[in-house]
């Protein structure tokens, strides 16, 4: 196992990571997708309290060569957003599974957290 | 298929990350973009650039015959030295932009943009009058080594005075025991040298280079640390911001156009006659003083109606800030007009700056 994927966190097949942390759900994206994005330079971020859908583009970020959407891990609301990122998007880059936290959401269905990948199911997806 | 250079396998071994650009498996970075791009601008960086194309006029006549082709005046200029200039049109906009290199009257040699050499050959051979070209691409491979510490390193592996060759002059010598071609020219806005060799030699040149370059913290670049580094420049890129539709006078290369030069060259009298009656757009460079970044393809907006286009952007990564081209009508072409970029959908201001955007103390 890949120490860039750590054990206690849940994946999407888009790439972002998703950590259960009592009520609430942070979102970031992987250190795979980082890797393939190169170096990120702009974060567009949701607003404090939107409403972000599962599967749907909550955000974008944009690296030297690309335009990427974020797609959100489960539906709810946006109660935190690193607003960090926008004075230093390259924390993504060098931490993406800790300063490079992208939003807080409370989930509207906290079911959905059972469709999202462990460790194992994600690590095939990043070869 | 797609091509390779001779230094293709070099790169793999670097753990260049590869990318297909216009049918040539090229470097797009080896460890960061902005690492790339920094190293040129503080120290010293590598670029191979071995699939741009050399086609090559010899014999009695060349320089006349190449004189008609290309919008600068190479008739101007000594032997040992060459010029940015573009292949025009009938209609004055870009077959494609080169550098001309006079060795003599009678040996010209023209370097083109890789998405070109097929193109701009047979425009030369159809139109070249008394001195047939030849291809010489893939004789020839070349390596951009640009930076403040590149005429340095260049020194310390040649016996030739590099003191003495300005910018945009050339001479030939060896360097690490490679025949090449030393020109003291570039696409990143630093001092530095592109250095043409046998396409053979190549391996031996880029080996010798990096390993002479530890000292100077030389880093292998790839295409986009070259991207960033011309923008910041406002040089041009041929398909984003120059092209067969616009002119070069709409560009802002009226400086590579000699409108009176003996003999004239293909495009000339549409430039006159478009001189005369007033441009109608201009590239120009901007910044955005929103948030985001502008991309090639992006509409630029004026009181919400669409008057033009993002040629190129990127957050410049030693200007840091959002920076970009576009075509826009020439009354708002003038530094300090403001308009919007669209970006998703929102519209975001920018202003019109001067140029180059990074500013040389």
């Amino acid at each position: 196992m890949s120490d860039n994927i750590p054990q206690d966190l849940k994946y999407t097949k888009e790439h972002e990571w998703a950590r259960i942390t009592g009520k609430t759900i942070v979102v970031g994206v992987t250190a795979h997708a980082q890797e393939s994005l190169g170096d990120v330079v702009y974060v567009e971020l949701p607003k404090l309290g939107a409403t972000i859908t599962e599967g749907k583009n909550f955000g974008v970020i944009e690296s030297t060569k690309a335009v990427s959407d974020l797609f959100a891990p489960i539906s709810g609301t946006v109660v935190k957003v690193n607003d960090e990122l926008t004075g230093n998007p390259s924390l993504i880059n060098s931490d993406p599974y800790g300063q490079g936290w992208i939003v807080e959401v409370e989930p509207s269905d906290a079911s959905q957290v059972g469709k999202l990948l462990d460790a194992a199911a994600y690590e095939p997806l990043t070869k | 298929m797609t091509r390779r250079t001779p230094l293709n396998e070099a790169h793999r071994k670097l753990g260049a990350r590869m990318v297909d650009f216009v049918g040539w498996d090229m470097p797009v970075q080896y460890s960061s973009v902005i690492a790339e791009h920094e190293a040129v601008r503080t120290a010293v960086g590598l670029f191979d650039v071995s699939h741009m194309g050399e086609i090559e006029f010899s014999g009695p006549g060349a320089l006349e015959t190449v004189n008609r082709l290309i919008s600068n005046d190479l008739a101007r200029c000594q032997d040992g030295q060459a010029v940015y200039a573009g292949l025009l049109n009938d209609l004055g906009g870009f077959v494609d932009d080169v550098v001309a290199y006079r060795f003599s009257p009678e040996r010209i040699l023209i370097c083109v943009n890789s998405s070109n050499r097929e193109k701009d050959f047979a425009w030369m051979k159809a139109r070249a009058e008394g001195v047939t070209p030849v291809d010489r691409g893939d004789e020839y491979a070349q390596i951009a080594v640009q930076g403040p510490k590149a005429v340095g390193l260049v020194q310390r592996l040649t016996k030739a005075d590099l003191s003495k060759v300005g910018t945009y002059r050339f001479t030939e010598g060896e360097v690490a025991g490679v025949k090449s071609i030393i020109s003291r020219t570039g696409y990143t806005g630093e001092d530095g040298f592109e250095l043409y060799c046998a396409s053979d030699d190549a391996v031996k040149l880029w080996d010798a280079l990096l390993e002479a370059g530890q000292p100077d913290g030389v880093k292998p670049c790839g295409l986009g640390a070259r991207d960033s580094l011309r923008t910041e420049m406002k040089y041009a890129l041929y398909g984003n911001d120059i092209d067969d539709a616009h002119t070069a006078l709409e560009a802002g290369l009226g400086w590579i156009v000699k409108l009176d030069k003996a003999g004239g060259f293909i495009g000339k009298d549409a430039l006159v006659a478009q001189k005369a009656a007033g441009v109608p757009r201009k590239l120009v460079g901007f910044e955005l003083t929103g948030a985001g970044i502008p991309r090639h393809g992006y509409p630029i907006l004026k009181d919400g109606v669409r008057v033009g286009e993002v040629t190129s952007g990127t957050q410049g990564p030693t200007v840091k800030k959002p920076i970009g081209m576009g075509y826009v009508p020439t009354a708002l072409a003038t530094e300090g007009s403001t308009f919007d970029v669209e970006i998703r959908g929102r519209a975001v201001p920018a202003v019109v700056v001067k140029t180059p955007f990074l500013k040389k103390s």
